[in-house]
């Protein structure tokens, strides 16, 4: 029995795999089943840069003729075979534009697929499209896309996080059951928080950079983004592993994560609350959200104590320091000689510098500037020392900080953000503010260490979701997804199913979408 | 393009201690580039040998080339130099359309290699020491090439071509200490470093070594101050100097303009030079202060590289003899002269001479060949002697030739000629050629009997006596026989004919 489509783009990520797998729908029933939402719903929610419809049917029919195929053919497909996808637009694929959100990269298209990319294509999961994202990546709402600002399904007039919005808004509207995001200083978990969604920044290294466009190369890493904490775990699973494009890539094989989301136990665990990353400064539901959530982990037989990482007060200065002046350098490349856009001077001699700079002038967006110019600045000839030096040290206290932690805890938790989703146009005047919100997801980066935020509940105030992060030991993903799982069944069985189910319907649309046959 | 006065020479070195600083560019001659697996291979079509690392497309990432790392530790070691037992690589950010990434990978503070020295011995045996402050990793530039314009330069340029296929080449940059005390014979010392340098990558097999394709580069920097000062005068960077006999050029050219701007009173300015060859001298570059700022910072996409003790000396003990030792032991052991090793040396002929004794050849016949034949033949077809296509075992082979008699020494030289027109191996040769010394007397006689029935004359001379006359029969003969027959041989035969006592 074919079941509407309305109610296909409603599963989960396993339970589209084991429909699939047992014939009960087909790869391409599925996949037209969101193409359909996101032509219903993207008008209002702009997630998407660009939708690869024609390759994501043709990806998912493959998949259908191989189940019909039966034999070799069937068994070698993959768990997730024929269960589509989102990728963030920072991201490298052949055969459609990436853009990283910046007017510097319109119409350029990449003759490489990133590693991730080519590791989707061979689990044969089916590409919607590219989702949109501050411009390189930079911002916390992506209200700094070239292409316009991506809106948070709980309310289109508030942002839907940053940098990676439009991947969680996409999974968040259901045009989507996975996406791909990269996290830098959070831009995975804050749009997971602030849209309801599950995001997870895996350890560094933990899988492969190679393809996906540097922001700042010593903190970006790939990570999934989806509706449940299993569904990240069998995604991670998926494009992670040892990629010898990328020289920073971990050797460890992170095989153990979807058993980790399927073990469903924390007693005796020790939960840390970390001092800092609460408190002042912190929405009030945000606060009682995170509370409720202790309680139910201590109900579950988890050990919470407190711990004191008293150097992370200095995380957002020296992340503000290391961010950009990698990004002064990973943004050089940007500057019309090769490919993208390339800007003449209107007047004046035509110059070499004349035209990059010209380039560069009209490309970049206002954050992108602000970066690459605090970063140039921090690492000039005789302030390298005083910023760029300092940072890295800070950079090493707040490792040591979650070294001494976890000797305390088994895993730390937090919220993921100190707000719920703000308004559009909020904080786009005032940097400060809008960096200010990623407070308790950027030490996780600096320290290398695996973050996870799931839904922890709607804040009292506004009705718009909680974020609640987990954070684990480099390498020891698996504390996130088990831990994670465990919450995450705790509180649908108090809300009486998943909280985007108390999301209201998309427009017009929502009533119709997928009616036809 | 104004002309910079200079002082002589002599009158230069009268009143300044020159101090010469070296920056020598060694390329790897790898099989794929320093951090991506495109292949590292010269002279192809522009832009072919690239891939999306080497164009620095968004979202790549480097991979450093182990075997360019073994190659520098080898450099390293060579060079006496310390190893890093951990390094960094660091990114040197500027904007040039030469580099993809406006940052090149370099290292900066974390050389692999440091604190060396490098025994120089000049023409005269006055060994010299040159202390190497360090030996780093990077990537070669892409080559741009100016189009229209003035003489090939950027400013001023139509437009300029940017060729890729060097981007990402592996590069060992050799710095050394100042070089204090050379003197007068600063310019020799020069050239005899750069020389050095060159010897020494080329006999561990890391690099071509030819500086003709760039795979050597130097720039020389000069500074003067006057005798019994200590404090460094300012110098002068000039870029590119990629011969040796241009080394040497532009160090005794910048040591005469030095002395000429100090004589007047003026300072000299710190900045980079153009070496002109056909002009010898130098002409201003940019500006060149220490505030350069490049903005290094540590290279975030890779891991340090580390290199082991052990590691390391396995490296060490693969290390092949260094050239200067080599040169003493081999004069040594072929008793050459002084002289005769110098030319061998400098006709670049020690390895095939080396080869050619090992083959089997005697270092006397080795020298005959080498210096006496293929050198010139070498020089004519305007290739390397070693590339000529003469190989040990033809050397052997045709020496044999002329010793068991079967051929003279006139006609092993038309079998060489023979070998390199690839018409086979010289026994090959000399069958196909129908070269070889006619020893058997039936068809001398029958060339005897013709020469003496066309000249009746001589023979009657001879008959009578005369015998000083068998010249012309004797070269009757040799002309019957294109000169394959033994001379004293028909000598003989002649005067046995004709009954005479020789």
């Amino acid at each position: 029995m074919t079941e509407l489509k309305n109610e296909l783009i409603r599963h989960s990520a396993a339970d589209l795999a084991a429909k699939l797998a047992s014939g009960d729908v087909s790869a391409v029933e599925v996949t037209q089943a969101h193409l359909d939402r996101i032509a219903d719903v993207d008008g209002q929610v702009h997630a998407f840069l660009h939708v690869n419809t024609e390759e994501a049917l043709a990806v998912a029919a493959e998949v259908d003729a191989a189940r019909a195929a039966g034999g070799s053919a069937a068994e070698e497909l993959h768990a997730l075979a024929g269960v589509p996808i989102a990728v963030k637009d920072l991201i490298v694929t052949i055969g459609q534009p990436t853009t990283a959100g910046s007017k510097i990269l319109e119409g350029w298209h990449s003759p490489y697929d990133a590693t991730v990319v080519k590791k989707l294509r061979a689990a044969k999961m089916p590409i919607l499209g590219k989702t949109n994202l501050d411009e390189f990546a930079m911002g916390s709402s992506t209200e700094h896309s070239a292409f316009g600002p991506t809106r948070n399904p709980w309310d289109l007039d508030r942002i839907p996080g940053g940098s990676g919005g439009g991947s969680a808004a996409a999974v968040a509207a259901f045009e989507a059951p996975l996406a791909l995001g990269t996290d830098t200083g959070g831009s995975i978990r804050q749009p997971g928080a602030v849209t309801g969604t599950v995001g997870v920044k895996p350890t560094y290294g933990a899988v492969s950079r190679y393809g996906a466009i540097a922001m700042a190369s010593s903190l970006d890493q790939i990570g999934p983004v989806s509706r449940t904490v299993l569904d990240s775990a069998l995604l991670q699973e998926v494009i992670g592993g040892h990629d010898p494009f990328d020289s920073t890539s971990l050797t460890d094989p992170f095989t153990n994560l979807v058993s980790a989301a399927r073990m469903g136990n924390v007693a005796g665990m020790k939960i840390g609350i970390v001092k800092e990353l609460h408190g002042e400064g912190y929405q009030a539901g945000v606060e009682n959200r995170f509370n409720e959530s202790l309680q139910i982990l201590k109900d579950a037989g988890a050990e919470i104590v407190e711990v004191s990482c008293p150097n992370l007060k200095y995380a957002l200065g020296a992340y503000y320091l290391i961010m950009p002046s990698e990004v002064s350098s990973n943004l050089a490349k940007f500057d019309g000689v090769r490919f993208g856009l390339r800007v003449l001077p209107k007047d004046g001699p035509m110059t070499i510098e004349r035209v990059m700079a010209a380039t560069r002038a009209a490309g970049f967006g206002d954050e992108a500037k602000r970066r690459i110019i605090l970063g140039t600045y921090a690492l000039s000839a005789g302030y390298y020392d005083a910023y760029y030096g300092s940072a890295q040290k800070v950079r090493t206290l707040i490792q040591r900080d979650f070294d001494a932690a976890f000797a305390q805890a088994d895993v730390l938790i937090s919220p993921t953000a100190p707000t719920t989703a703000f308004k559009l146009g909020e904080k786009l005047d005032d940097p400060l503010a809008m960096y200010l919100n990623d407070v308790a997801t950027i030490p996780a980066n600096l320290a290398g260490i695996p973050g996870l935020s799931l839904p922890g509940g709607l804040a009292d105030e506004d009705g718009l979701p909680v974020g609640i992060q987990l954070l684990a030991p480099a390498r020891e993903d698996a504390r996130l997804y088990r831990v994670g799982a465990v919450l995450e069944s705790i509180l649908e069985e108090k809300w009486g199913g998943p909280m985007l189910a108390q999301a209201p319907a998309l427009g017009a649309a929502a009533t119709t979408a997928g009616g036809s046959n | 393009m104004s002309v910079d006065a200079t002082l002589s020479f002599e009158e230069a070195m009268e009143k300044y201690d020159p101090v010469l600083g070296f920056e020598v560019h060694v390329e790897l001659n790898t099989k794929t580039k320093m951090f991506s697996s495109a292949p590292n291979v010269f002279g192809d079509e522009p832009n072919t040998n690239v891939n999306e690392v080497d164009l620095g497309m968004p979202g790549v990432l480097p991979v450093v080339n182990k075997t360019a790392v073994e190659s520098s530790i080898k450099i390293g070691l060579a060079l006496n130099c310390k190893i890093a037992e951990s390094c960094r690589f660091a990114r040197k950010n500027y904007f040039y359309p030469d580099t993809p990434k406006n940052f090149q990978t370099s290292q900066y503070d974390e050389p692999i290699a440091y604190d060396g020295y490098l025994d120089i011995e000049l023409e005269d045996g006055t060994v010299f020491r040159v202390e190497i402050e360090r030996a780093h990793m990077e990537e070669d530039a892409g080559k741009l090439t100016h189009m229209g314009g003035a003489a090939g330069r950027i400013q001023g340029a139509d437009y300029s071509l940017v060729d890729y296929n060097r981007s990402g080449v592996p590069l060992v940059e050799i710095v050394t200490k100042p070089i204090e005390g050379a003197g007068s014979r600063a310019p020799e010392l020069a050239k005899a470093y750069v020389a050095a340098i060159r010897e020494i990558v080329k006999n561990l097999g890391v690099s071509d070594a030819r500086m003709e394709r760039g795979n050597v580069r130097c720039d020389a920097n000069v500074s003067l101050r006057p005798h019994g000062r200590e404090r460094f005068g300012i110098r002068s960077e000039t870029k590119n100097v990629n011969s040796l006999r241009a080394v040497e050029h532009a160090v005794r050219y910048e040591i005469q303009r030095h002395a000429a701007v100090l004589e007047s009173g003026e300072p000299v300015i710190q900045e980079t030079r153009h070496w002109h060859e056909d002009t010898r001298s130098t002409t201003s570059g940019r500006p060149k202060s220490d505030a350069d700022d490049y903005r290094y910072f540590p290279e975030p996409d890779l891991v340090p590289v580390v290199a082991s003790r052990e590691w390391v000396e396995e490296l060490r003990a693969t290390l092949p003899e260094p050239p200067a030792e080599r040169r003493k032991r081999l004069k040594e052991a072929w008793g050459y002269s002084d002289l005769e090793f110098r030319d061998v040396v400098n006709a670049g002929v020690m390895d095939s001479i080396e080869e050619t004794i090992a083959a089997g050849a005697s270092a006397d016949v080795a020298r005959k060949w080498w210096m006496g034949e293929i050198v010139g033949r070498a020089k004519v077809a305007d290739v390397d002697p070693s590339e000529l296509g003469v190989t040990p075992q033809v050397i052997v082979e045709l020496n044999k030739l002329v010793e068991d008699g079967k051929i003279n020494n006139k006609m092993a030289t038309q079998v060489l000629d023979g070998v390199l027109a690839g018409e086979g191996t010289p026994a090959e040769i000399v069958e196909k050629r129908g070269l070889a010394v006619v020893s058997d007397d039936g068809p001398l006689l029958e060339a005897i009997d013709a020469a003496l029935a066309a000249q009746p004359d001589v023979a009657e001379k001879i008959r009578g006596g005369k015998v000083q006359a068998i010249g012309a029969i004797v070269g009757g003969v040799m002309k019957a026989t294109r000169g394959q027959a033994d001379a004293g041989r028909v000598r003989e035969l002649i005067l046995q004919k004709l009954g005479v006592e020789g």
